[in-house]
């Protein structure tokens, strides 16, 4: 549940604000009765300072239930901003901690939603539903015992009222509510087409499809609007209904009045009914109105219900991926990377996207990995930082089991580029300088790292250069110019080693040389792991591992594989030709 | 108790402000053609519902007075007493009639109207010229068919009955009060006013934490999606700590704002209750010293009691109103201006059509810029033979997409004319020069669906048998069947296609439309260089005898073209085969060598 998250403290001003509302309550239904005393007054003749004497308590009763009003309300609005705050902080802690095996369960835009929009409806839950909560029926009941002792009759026509009220509001939410589910489906419907034939605009008119796209809008248009109909007509009927019952209910009472004092005898006896009749008109629609409040919890509940227990999805997963403890590696083997008969298999699958992986670089090797889509070569590479744990064998870095490391550690040590640049909004220093290192590197230890990734001449373009302001996403930069951001990052923490996933694509061939180049003679002592798709990229690489289908179909240089491996000759001769390849 | 449709709606900052809220609201009045009629209705009996109720109050005052004689006479008027009784009835369930048919009319025609103008917003993507969807952001068309639309199906079904209602009833109770006792009228307004004037001050003052809740709430979600989206990199360079501090930042910001936001308008309803009450203790106290005076009944203080409320609640009724109708014509006016853009140019005289295509393309001198006097070809000239494969190369900007554009008569030339087996596709209409391509992008279009309709696309006729022996020749075939449904298998933009699997069946869908030629635009970009060779080779004896142009930026792609021309700055500097243009030795063997070139040599 939700509630575990509120502490002590919070539920202590729990507590507090359940005796205000009483005592708010208590004042509310105080003024009905200084309106009878000042009726009864006003028909028997009391003096003007007689009504005052009851007037005075009376708006004293309203102003202090005001008071009380906001103490709860100010209450409510900080327990809700501070779960809110929480769960927030709670969620964002434990995405943090979450490996790619639980990101991708979630998967990205869920995983959003729920540390942002769902919050913020519980927060919205919690500072309305709070109040009403409490006062609804602490108010209905209240209120009815106050009445009970008056004629059953205008009991009855209340309940009436009550009944009929409750059921057309229990009808037109039980029509509805279902509909608004359905109605954000099918508005993403409309969204989704919209969005399909705006990206593809150029392929609807190259293939004549407009009437094709438009035939498939109408059908989603014509099922939103239907569904819309139906729903805004249904509730055309409540508050029609609800005005006309809340009047018929004052006219009842006044009518029930004049038959029960036509028959009353005596003075007093018809005096004292003429004032409940007055004060029961008033308590009669207090009734009414926290019995439609309560509507409004079985409205708010469920959503909330709902998002809370996406949110505590999300708190509830342990990460697969725990760390080790050891922080420092042993003496002699910095830079070495060996794969031990590594097999992976992604959870749940049933076929293994890697199997029996055997290699091994020696400090500042680079070893290159090639192989066609979908043969497991970032898959491979994904496991040395451990976005996914081995299925079977043993990636050793440094001598140790990478499963060993405190995390921290081992990521210490790789610099990583992935496929697709990531760029945070912030400047260029910010995005090359970036990790937990960042206090122990000056702005020249930037510098390097851009001109070794070839990005001096458009950073330097950049308005204020190296301060120069990033947008997010770096939508201010173009792919290549991004890529090359993402891999002075990795040169600027000098780490021991490069994992390249495939980040030399975004780049023309020319960039690709010079900037292996100068990473080769920079940062020599480094080693690298390269996944790419040009033979150009990795014809110089230490070793080249060839995958196909997850299986090692070959391991060596680039001039032995040509001879001995039959896939990494078909890849290469369809990039060059013989000649070239052999020159 | 509108739709719980925004679970924000506490927190969101008022509706945008129209630029002109009287032209907007003219051009939906007159948009909604044969509605108008009911509209009308409806506001007529917006009014008459609300001026019935207004009766009511004065009638009670009646029956009290009759009640009260009964308490010293011992006799009460039972058939006068009857008579006001059945009287009320029937004009609280006339009033109650009016109103439902009223709300009825309004909700048809609001939600009909947003409908339409979904078809038409639908209708016009496809009738705009390409070059608007340069300037404009697809964001932006995609809120106004949607959030726009809303807004106005919604707030226009609400805030027009609403404000007829209130008004209604502000200035009804306003006469009636005056009609029955004008010294109470005062104290029940001044009351009322006091109260409104403290409530417009909070409303103000909270106005201000609104605005600072949404941005917060805009920066969280910009921090949010950063950091998860790029979940990898933060691990690998242990940056969740600067996160999480940046995080703190926020959420504890947002968390103050927030709070007063939330604290303030929830303050709202006690205030409302609290001048309630306030205007009740006013009329009944100032009532008590005026009946002791003896100047009017009691029953006028219980008709006071209701008037009252009927004062104050359309107050904050018709702030409601004007706010929705504001926001009502802030999207009207924003819909309204998509529908009025300027269209492709009309076709219809446009009669030239090839039969028999042989497929002989000439370019002829031709001039093109997106922009006035930024050309991007500049004086474009080639012949392409029937059946010809042509490669274009070149850096990127080079204009080797814009002259595809120009060919599928996507974009019209600014000079120049391109010729189709001696046709000027000017003469040609867009549709007709579409036919005669198929077509493949680098940005592959997968829409939601089954693969087989994504493949069949718009060709209906098209038969299993063509679908799977396309996708066997593109090698995506046995993928498909891999699928949990195999060719009946939904795909989404979610679903876990490659990029290169995506290219594959982009390839499929343009094989089984089977146009006379061919344009590939960096098709297999993302394919492998080992399938890109499978599919070259069912492509080639796919299109055989077919004019083809392809845009590679992987000269592997390329090499066996018929002709290669190499574009830099909108125009051909090197033209032939691959060997011819090796054997030359200019930029294009430059461009060529340099992805296998030895590092020394660099």
């Amino acid at each position: 549940m939700i509630f575990k998250y509120i502490n002590k403290k919070e539920w202590s001003l729990v507590a507090v604000c359940f005796v205000l509302v009483c005592f708010q309550v208590y004042l509310e239904l105080e003024i009905p009765g200084y309106m009878a005393q000042i009726t009864t007054l006003l028909t028997t003749g009391g003096t003007v300072e007689q009504i005052m004497s009851q007037g005075w308590p009376m708006i004293g009763a309203a102003l202090g239930s005001l008071i009380m009003a906001i103490f709860v309300g100010a209450v409510a609005a900080y327990i809700a901003a501070s779960l809110a705050h929480r769960l927030r902080k709670l969620q964002f802690d434990k995405v943090g901690s979450f490996s790619k095996a639980e990101t991708s369960k979630f998967s990205l835009a869920s995983l959003i939603t729920r540390s942002t929009n769902d919050v913020t409806q519980i927060q919205t839950a919690f500072a309305i539903g709070m109040q009403v909560i409490m006062r609804a029926p602490v108010m209905a009941i209240w209120a009815i015992v106050k009445i009970s002792n008056k004629d059953m009759t205008w009991t009855l026509a209340m309940a009436v009222a009550i009944v009929i009220l409750m059921s057309t509001i229990s009808v037109v939410m039980y029509l509805v509510i279902p509909r608004f589910k359905i109605i954000q489906r099918l508005t993403d419907n409309v969204n989704r087409i919209t969005e399909e034939g705006l990206t593809g605009v150029r392929v609807v008119r190259a293939y004549n499809a407009e009437s094709y796209q438009e035939a498939k809008f109408e059908v989603a248009n014509e099922e939103l609007t239907s569904t819309n109909l139906f729903t805004s007509r249904t509730m055309a009927f409540m508050l029609p209904v609800i005005s006309t019952v809340m009047s018929l209910l004052s006219l009842a009472i006044y009518i029930i009045g004049a038959i029960l004092i036509s028959a009353a005898s005596g003075f007093e006896l018809r005096l004292e009914l003429f004032s409940d009749m007055i004060v029961f008109s008033s308590y009669a629609m207090q009734v009414v109105m926290a019995f439609m409040m309560m509507i409004i919890i079985f409205m708010i509940v469920p959503r909330a219900a709902v998002a809370a227990r996406r949110i505590e999805e999300v708190i509830d997963t342990e990460p697969t991926v725990r760390g080790g403890t050891v922080k420092e590696s042993p003496e002699g083997t910095e830079g070495e990377i060996e794969f031990r008969n590594v097999s992976f298999r992604y959870p749940g699958a049933a076929d293994s996207v890697l199997e029996n992986v055997s290699f091994k670089a020696k400090k500042g090797e680079t070893v290159a990995f090639i192989g066609s889509t979908g043969s497991g070569k970032s898959t491979l590479i994904n496991l040395v930082p451990r976005f996914y744990d081995v299925t079977d064998g043993q990636i050793l870095v440094d001598g140790v089991d990478v499963r060993d490391y405190e995390l921290n550690a081992l990521h210490g040590k790789i610099g990583y580029v992935p496929q697709k640049a990531v760029i945070f909004s912030g400047t260029v220093e910010s995005n090359v300088n970036y990790g937990d290192t960042d206090d122990k590197r000056t702005i020249d230890d930037v510098k390097k790292a851009v001109a070794i990734a070839q990005g001096t001449d458009f950073v330097e373009k950049i308005e204020n250069g190296y301060e120069g302001a990033i947008s997010e996403s770096g939508t201010n930069l173009s792919g290549g110019q991004k890529q090359r951001l993402a891999i002075a990052r990795a040169v600027c923490r000098k780490p021991e080693f490069y994992i390249f996933d495939d980040s030399f694509s975004a780049l023309d061939y020319k960039t690709d040389k010079v900037l292996r180049k100068a990473l080769k003679k920079e940062t020599s002592g480094v080693t690298s792991l390269i996944v790419a798709q040009r033979i150009g990229t990795i014809m110089e690489a230490d070793t080249i591992v060839v995958l196909d289908e997850g299986r090692v179909a070959g391991t060596g240089r680039h001039t032995d594989l040509l001879e001995s491996c039959e896939v990494y000759r078909s890849i290469a001769l369809s990039q060059l030709s013989e000649k070239e390849l052999m020159g | 108790m509108s739709p719980p449709h925004s679970p924000h709606g506490h927190g969101r900052v008022k509706g945008e402000k129209p630029k002109s809220f009287g032209t907007a609201w003219k051009k939906l009045f007159s948009y909604l053609g044969k509605h108008r009629i009911a509209v009308w209705a409806a506001m007529i009996f917006a009014f008459v519902g609300t001026a019935l109720t207004l009766i009511g109050p004065n009638k009670l005052r009646d029956l009290t007075d009759l009640v009260k004689e009964g308490l010293i006479s011992g006799v009460v008027d039972m058939g006068a007493v009857w008579e006001i009784g059945v009287f009320l009835i029937a004009i609280y369930a006339v009033s109650g009639i009016l109103s439902l048919v009223e709300n009825y009319i309004m909700a048809t025609v609001s939600q009909k109207t947003a409908s339409r103008l979904r078809t038409d917003i639908s209708k016009k993507i496809n009738r705009l010229p390409l070059k608007y969807f340069d300037r404009s952001s697809k964001g932006d068309i995609l809120s106004r068919t949607t959030n726009d639309i809303d807004t106005l199906g919604q707030s226009m079904n609400q805030s027009m009955g609403t404000l007829i209602t209130s008004v209604t009833m502000l200035i009804g109770s306003l006469v009636m009060m005056a009609y029955t006792n004008i010294s109470m009228m005062i104290v029940a307004v001044l009351s009322s006013l006091a109260g409104f004037v403290l409530m417009s001050l909070i409303v103000r003052r909270s106005q201000k934490y609104f605005i600072k809740q949404q941005e917060y709430l805009g920066k969280m979600n910009g921090h949010v999606t950063e950091i998860y989206s790029s979940h990898d990199v933060v691990k690998v360079y242990n940056g969740q700590e600067s996160a999480t501090r940046k995080f703190d930042a926020v959420n504890d910001g947002l968390a103050d704002s927030a709070f007063m936001s939330q604290f303030l308008s929830g303050l709202m309803m006690p205030l409302m209750n609290f001048i309630g009450n306030l205007g009740y203790v006013a009329v009944c106290i100032y009532g008590a010293i005026i009946v002791i005076n003896g100047n009017i009944t009691i029953g006028v203080i219980v008709a006071f009691m209701i008037y009252v409320r009927l004062f104050t609640q359309p107050m904050s009724q018709l702030a409601q109103a004007f706010t929705g109708m504001q926001s009502v014509a802030a999207s009207a006016e924003r819909v309204f201006e998509f529908i009025e853009e300027e269209e492709l140019s009309p076709e219809e005289n446009l009669t030239h059509k090839i039969e028999n295509v042989r497929g002989r393309v000439e370019f002829r001198d031709v001039h093109f810029g997106y922009v006035p006097g930024k050309e991007v070809i500049r004086g474009f000239s080639a012949t392409v033979e029937p059946g010809q494969k042509v490669a274009i190369v070149g850096p990127t900007g080079a204009g080797k997409t814009t002259l595809v554009n120009l060919l599928m008569k996507f974009y019209e030339t600014d000079s120049g004319d391109i010729l189709v087996d001696g046709v000027s596709i000017k003469d040609m209409k867009r549709s007709d020069v579409h036919e005669l391509f198929c077509m493949v992008l680098q940005d592959t279009w997968i829409f939601e669906g089954t693969v087989r309709e994504n493949i069949v696309y718009s060709k209906k006729d098209a038969t299993d048998e063509e679908v799977i022996e396309a996708c066997t020749a593109v090698g995506v075939d046995h993928f498909i069947r891999t699928l949990p449904n195999g060719y009946d298998t939904k795909l989404d933009n979610v679903s876990s296609l490659s990029v290169g699997q995506r290219q594959q069946i982009t390839i499929a869908r343009a094989m089984v439309e089977n146009a006379p030629m061919l344009i590939l635009d960096e098709a297999t970009s993302s394919v492998d260089t080992r399938t890109e060779r499978i599919i070259q080779n069912a492509m080639d004896s796919m299109t055989g005898g077919r004019t083809s142009f392809v845009i590679a930026h992987r000269l592997s792609t390329i090499k066996n073209s018929d002709m290669i021309l190499l574009m830099k700055d909108g125009n051909i500097v090197e033209q032939g085969t691959h060997e011819e243009l090796l054997a030359s030795g200019g930029e294009y063997k430059e461009l060529y060598n340099s992805q296998f070139e030895d590092m020394s040599a660099v």
